[in-house]
């Protein structure tokens, strides 16, 4: 009998064991292989594109898309800027005030903690929908062809404040009483005690808030017209995929005959230069991340 | 625990105005410390809720919301009558119910298997691999599926073709995009949510596992009897998070997929927020963008009501308030 079930055991293990080395493996190739598309494409010919199609392989290796791109650079550097500097400073800007606030509301002798709490959450739940949210930044405030149009609806959201707030639950709140103890006012306590601790939850909130700044387009398409300079880096390049007219001219005078422009080359080499930055930062907070999704998602 | 918090709560809101005053000077600084978020929900999320009035107005832009001809329930009318409220909440609703269901059931198959891998790098890489489409933004999305699915030289295309078969037009065909959504959505959501369910399995009691294995149960039963129901309370949390946004779309999703005009897909691909943002960027129809906004808040948040009564008839514990 007992010989029999240790038989059973393995079999089903290996059954299992199979079919997750199989399946995982080419699920996560499939999420690779658009990105292997684009970036050989990037490196093709575009006549031969035409011809034969997109390949995993680039077909006549080429640069040519990367130097038309870059010949002509002022759009695409304004743009990087632009949307650098964004990121950076809703980044920070936003980690100061959701760490702030999710400090003070989960602070036991906060009287107004379940309001606020509330006040917060409910904006999850109602809204008044696109309309007057656009009635409100472009006529109301007079924000239209602003950047703090696109930069200050992305500095927080009701899910990361509860997020911070999850995370800094863990602390214990003797930490916060002996500071007390020692007279240090809340702001220190928070400063001086609180932030230093909250590393694994600034890295993941961080790059919660980078990634909706640098991957920014929407707001960006509703508030910011062809009267602004630079648009940030991925409006950029929803117009270069979108309009024929905008790829032109973001290559206009690099002495390229326009009817011989490589359009399919041109969209993918610009999308690789939009995008390469977030992707190459995510390996270093990636560790940081999981840790932190796992810890602050599920509820207590 | 809990107790105490709700009769400290209980005692602070039935003592008087003057007490409020009180706690508001004694704990300044952290109210001070909440202000900014205050100040930012107040303008960006409450102001805009009264705006919502505009439904019921004749727009005028110049003239703004509230100096704009009331005209009570015209612009819902229209809405019903022509049909096209139905089809979008048809479509947002089997959209986003494809998305939940299917979504979760994969994201749990596979936290699941990558519990069963056991060697490390290949862990590390997949992981890497599953989770990079999180990363990106909605237009390279939309750019990734015309690179696979474009007619002239999109990669399935010229694989069918390297094949001697017949390419498919596929963006004129309306029937298959229901299935290419919502394996896009799929594609992009996997890695990221089934980290929560990994954690939670990671969480399972390793002791009771071994102690089943001792028993002889196999590996089937021990996904069976101990992983499954040991995900349950994170499953019934994800469930709920995810009711509370089923009338609401992801918008980047379809606008970049679809595209602004191929009206020929619309009928299987419109969601309410594709609609609206059409109705009022291209046709500057201000109020039926806004009614059918309104529509979409209201329905949204009585089927939130709805569910989390539910919730609370079934178990207390799992209700959101």
């Amino acid at each position: 009998m007992q010989e029999n079930s240790k038989i059973k055991l393995g079999s089903s293990d290996i059954i299992i064991k199979t079919i997750a080395y199989i399946f995982i493996g080419l699920f996560s190739l499939a999420c690779l292989l658009p990105f292997i598309l684009m970036i050989s494409t990037s490196f093709s010919t575009e006549g031969l594109i035409r011809k034969t199609g997109f390949a995993i392989i680039p077909k006549g290796f080429t640069t040519y898309a990367y130097e038309l791109v870059l010949r002509n650079s002022k759009q695409l550097f304004g743009s990087y800027v632009v949307t650098i500097l964004m990121t950076v400073g809703g980044t920070l800007l936003g980690l100061f005030i959701i760490s702030m606030t999710g400090y003070a509301l989960q602070r036991k002798d906060f009287p107004f903690r379940n309001q606020i709490s509330f006040y917060i959450y409910f904006t999850t739940l109602f809204s008044g929908g696109l309309v007057p949210f656009y009635l409100l930044i472009s006529k109301y405030l007079g924000l239209k062809d602003n950047y703090l149009a696109v930069f200050l609806p992305l500095l927080m959201s009701p899910w990361l404040i509860i997020l911070m707030k999850n995370f800094i639950k863990a602390i214990p709140f003797e930490i916060t009483e002996s500071g007390k103890i020692d007279g240090a006012g809340d702001i220190t306590i928070f400063v001086k005690l609180i932030l230093p601790m909250l590393k694994p939850a600034l890295a993941t909130i961080g790059l919660f808030l980078a990634l909706g700044y640098w991957n920014e387009w929407y707001n960006s398409m509703l508030f910011l017209s062809a009267k602004v300079e630079y648009r940030p880096l991925q409006y950029h390049l929803y117009k270069i995929v979108n309009e024929v007219a905008s790829l032109k001219n973001s290559v206009a005078g690099s002495n390229v005959v326009v009817t011989s422009l490589p359009l399919e080359t041109l969209k993918m080499s610009t999308a690789v230069v939009a995008t390469g930055p977030i992707i190459l930062l995510y390996p270093f907070v990636q560790k940081y991340f999981i840790a932190g999704i796992t810890v602050g998602a599920v509820k207590g | 625990m809990k107790r105490n918090q709700k009769a400290e709560a209980a005692s602070v809101s039935t003592v008087g105005k003057t007490s409020f005053i009180k706690n508001l000077w004694k704990y300044r600084v952290l109210c001070f410390m909440c202000l900014p978020a205050i100040l930012f929900f107040l303008v960006f999320s409450y102001i805009p809720m009264p705006g919502a009035y505009i439904a019921f107005t004749n727009f005028n832009y110049a003239k703004g919301i509230f100096g704009s001809e009331f005209v009570g329930f015209d612009n819902f009318k229209f809405l019903f009558t022509s049909g096209k409220i139905t089809m979008l909440t048809r479509n947002t609703l089997l959209y986003n119910l494809a998305f939940i269901l299917i979504g979760n059931t994969l994201q749990i198959f596979v936290a699941i298997l990558l519990n069963e891998i056991k060697n490390k790098h290949f862990k590390k890489v997949t992981q890497t691999f599953m989770f990079l489409p999180y990363f990106i933004s909605a237009v390279l999305v939309g750019l990734l599926v015309y690179n696979l699915l474009n007619y002239d030289f999109g990669f399935i295309n010229s694989i069918i073709r390297q094949f001697g078969g017949d390419p498919i037009k596929v963006y004129a065909n309306k029937t298959v995009w229901p299935f290419i959504i919502v394996l896009v959505h799929l594609w992009q959501q996997t890695g990221y949510g089934s980290i929560v369910y990994f954690a939670a399995i990671m969480g399972i009691d390793a002791e009771t596992v071994e102690a089943a294995r001792v028993d002889g149960a196999n590996a089937f039963q021990k996904i069976k009897y101990i992983i499954l129901p040991g995900l349950k309370p994170t499953i019934i949390i994800l469930l709920l998070f995810s009711m509370g946004s089923i009338l609401k779309g992801n918008f980047g999703l379809f606008y970049n997929i679809i595209g602004p005009s191929n009206s020929m897909l619309f009928p299987t691909t419109d969601i309410i927020e594709t609609y609206v943002f059409r109705t009022m960027m291209n046709n500057f129809n201000f109020t039926q963008a806004s009614a059918v906004g309104l529509y979409q808040s209201v329905f949204g948040f009585a089927l939130v009501l709805f569910c989390n009564w539910i919730v609370k008839k079934i178990d207390s514990d799992y209700s959101l308030f």
